[in-house]
């Protein structure tokens, strides 16, 4: 270690904490949540004085729990695999193509950054009535594709960015034509892009709530929904454990992903090779 | 073989007719026409702007010119895509597809011309074999070290049997002592294969010690064409002169003109200098010597020199001795002098008073820029 002065430590000290209270900060709810999980009396307080694990029963019992989980992986499903190839598709045009009006086009993709999600809910609420469309999964999907678009388009443009175009020249001289090149060479290196791309998107549209209360119906509805209806009605603490399978859920998940492709590679904070 | 200086479209290899390539105000390429004869090694040397890459990234097919046109064994192709013209291309980075293992690398090109199975095998085969690869058969390249990837990104670019092969600096990444055994390999290789090859550096050392002929580039325009050593030895103009080995240059005036032979003053001193670059200059007129360090020679203050000075810094290089001079007259500021041997060392030490002949006859002057 490099000899440091006094003064150098003390502002190590200083900065050590601030990492561990900006930490405590961030997980302060996520821990307030599921010590509450655990609390045995039917509402949800804080600090549980008896403590039981019924309340995960309950949650994983309830009717539209089970329900709304199952629908938000259909609806999870198709839109961050219809966002990922509308998405991959247009990053790669924005990344090789030059043509008019790009930038308009890109502000237009980016633009569920800058709209509630309200707003493109009640939208799609007033446009599915007028249009007589049913208020059936296609509805929900077509919003949620919306809605996680600009992350997947990020995703994957970075990802091409950061491709090195000599790998496609490369094959492109061994004489691959341009669906070979892409098949064989771009795709592959851009895989961990495209998983992190879908991964991001599939965890927003499973989370994603002001939109999808307006576009579901009580047949489509999806797990947030669910849980505020819960919530309107009962304070007991089966919310409270949901929320803890919730997360282990997501963070078995994101250990997964990190277990095959790397977790930098994921999240896209290494390049891809 | 030898290789002629004027290369006709249907004999060359490779052939740019006037070509042109401009990037928004940017002009890359300005009307550059270069014959490449079959099996002829050539070295597109420049500093980095001066077009060598675009030049070769036009016979490649990853861009196409503005202007004039290129044609491959008498056929022109730029409107065929790369991936029709049968090049063999090494990278800069050497470009491995790291999701794939060295023997699919190699395999890569003669999947995509479907050769069968079994040929495929052999030729992978005897393609890491060339490159002295036996055995690394199912390692990934980021398992190999800078050498061992430049030796597959060679195998992969050979297999194919190109109808030319394409280098963009492939040893830059490589330490000192690799890079010139590579270098060698490389040639032994090409000249045993009989491959017309396109070489492109920014290192002037590699362009001597491998071309057959290499062509200078600065401006996007070429400066001169011819085999290392006429490059070397009588410069085509001042640029070429500096970029192309060591040299010094040397202010002088023009006394008078004969016959090719021209009599410049430097200094107090005068020298006879070949003269063909100076036709038609004014008597008096500022002209400039270039004067290759192992041109001049140090003899003792008292005899016979052009220029005197005292040495200010000695560079020992094991074989031979680089001595700067710090020079008394108006000439120069310092020149550097190159003595064989290690006797230097000893004989001028630091702050010695000596005296700098030139060996003028194989100097190369130019009207003064």
């Amino acid at each position: 270690m490099t000899p440091r002065s006094t003064y150098q430590k003390v502002l190590g000290w200083i900065g050590l904490l601030t990492v561990f209270v900006i930490v405590a900060f961030l997980i302060l709810p996520a821990a307030v949540v599921t010590i509450a999980a655990f609390n045995d009396k039917p509402i949800l307080s804080f600090p549980p004085q008896t403590w039981s694990w019924r309340w995960f029963g309950r949650a994983l019992a309830y009717e539209d729990f089970r329900q709304g989980f199952f629908n938000g992986l259909i609806v999870t499903t198709w839109s961050s695999t219809i966002a990922l190839c509308v998405g991959g598709m247009f990053a790669f045009v924005i990344d090789r193509y030059e043509f008019p009006l790009k930038s308009a086009i890109e502000g237009i993709l980016i633009s569920p950054l800058v709209i509630p999600h309200f707003t493109v809910g009640l939208g799609f609420l007033i446009l599915a009535a007028q249009v007589g469309l049913s208020r059936g999964f296609a509805i929900v999907v077509i919003c949620h594709v919306i809605l996680v678009l600009p992350f997947v388009l990020r995703s994957v443009y970075v990802s091409l960015r950061n491709l090195d175009q000599s790998y496609e020249h490369a094959a492109s001289s061994l004489g691959a034509g341009p669906l070979r090149v892409l098949a064989t060479v771009t795709l592959p290196l851009l895989l961990p892009g495209l998983v992190s791309g879908w991964l991001f998107a599939a965890i927003l549209s499973f989370n994603e709530f002001t939109a999808s209360l307006f576009v579901t119906s009580q047949r489509t509805q999806t797990l947030p929904v669910a849980m505020y209806n819960y919530v309107r009605e009962f304070a007991d603490p089966s919310m409270a454990a949901l929320s803890v399978m919730y997360i282990v859920g997501t963070a078995a998940l994101i250990a997964f992903a990190n277990a095959f492709l790397g977790l930098g590679k994921v999240l896209n904070i290494e390049q891809s090779h | 073989m030898k290789p002629s200086a004027n290369l006709e479209g249907e004999q060359a290899a490779v052939h740019f007719d006037v070509v042109s390539k401009r990037f928004d105000d940017v002009v890359a390429l300005n009307d550059v026409t270069l014959g490449i004869g079959r099996s002829e090694f050539v070295t597109l040397l420049g500093p980095s702007g001066c077009g060598k890459t675009t030049l070769l990234k036009l016979a490649a097919g990853f861009l196409g010119p503005d202007g004039g046109s290129i044609s491959i064994e008498g056929k022109r192709v730029n409107d065929i895509p790369t991936y029709q013209r049968g090049i063999g291309m090494m990278f800069q980075n050497y470009a491995l597809f790291p999701h794939m293992s060295v023997a699919e690398n190699v395999a890569y090109g003669l999947k995509t011309r479907r050769v069968p199975r079994a040929e495929r095998d052999k030729r992978v085969a005897d393609a890491l074999a060339l490159v002295k690869l036996m055995g690394m058969e199912n390692r990934k390249p980021r398992q190999l070290s800078g050498g061992q990837q430049q030796r597959v990104a060679l195998a992969r670019a050979l297999v194919i049997n190109p109808t030319v092969l394409l280098l963009d600096e492939p040893f830059s990444a490589l330490d000192k002592s690799l890079r010139s055994s590579m270098q060698v390999e490389l040639r032994e290789i090409q000249r045993k294969l009989g491959l017309t090859t396109i070489f492109v550096t920014h290192d002037q050392g590699e362009a001597l010690s491998m071309s057959d002929r290499m062509a200078v580039m600065s401006e996007g325009r070429i400066r001169q064409l011819g085999s290392p050593v006429d490059v070397y030895r009588s410069p085509a103009d001042p640029f070429v002169a500096s970029f192309v080995g060591d040299n010094n240059r040397l202010r002088g005036q023009l006394v008078s003109i004969q016959a090719e032979q021209a009599i410049v003053a430097l200094g107090d001193a005068l020298v006879q200098v070949p003269g063909e670059r100076l036709s038609g200059l004014e008597k008096s007129a500022a002209v400039d010597l270039f004067v290759r360090p192992e041109q001049f020679r140090i003899v003792a203050p008292g005899e016979p020199c052009v220029i005197k000075g005292s040495v200010v810094a000695q560079i020992y290089q094991g074989g031979h001795v680089d001595l700067q001079i710090e020079c008394s007259g108006s000439v120069g500021d310092r020149l550097l002098v190159r003595s064989p041997g290690e006797q230097a060392v000893l004989r001028w030490p630091m702050g010695a008073p000596v005296g700098v002949a030139i060996q003028a006859d194989r100097c190369s002057v130019f009207p003064a820029a």
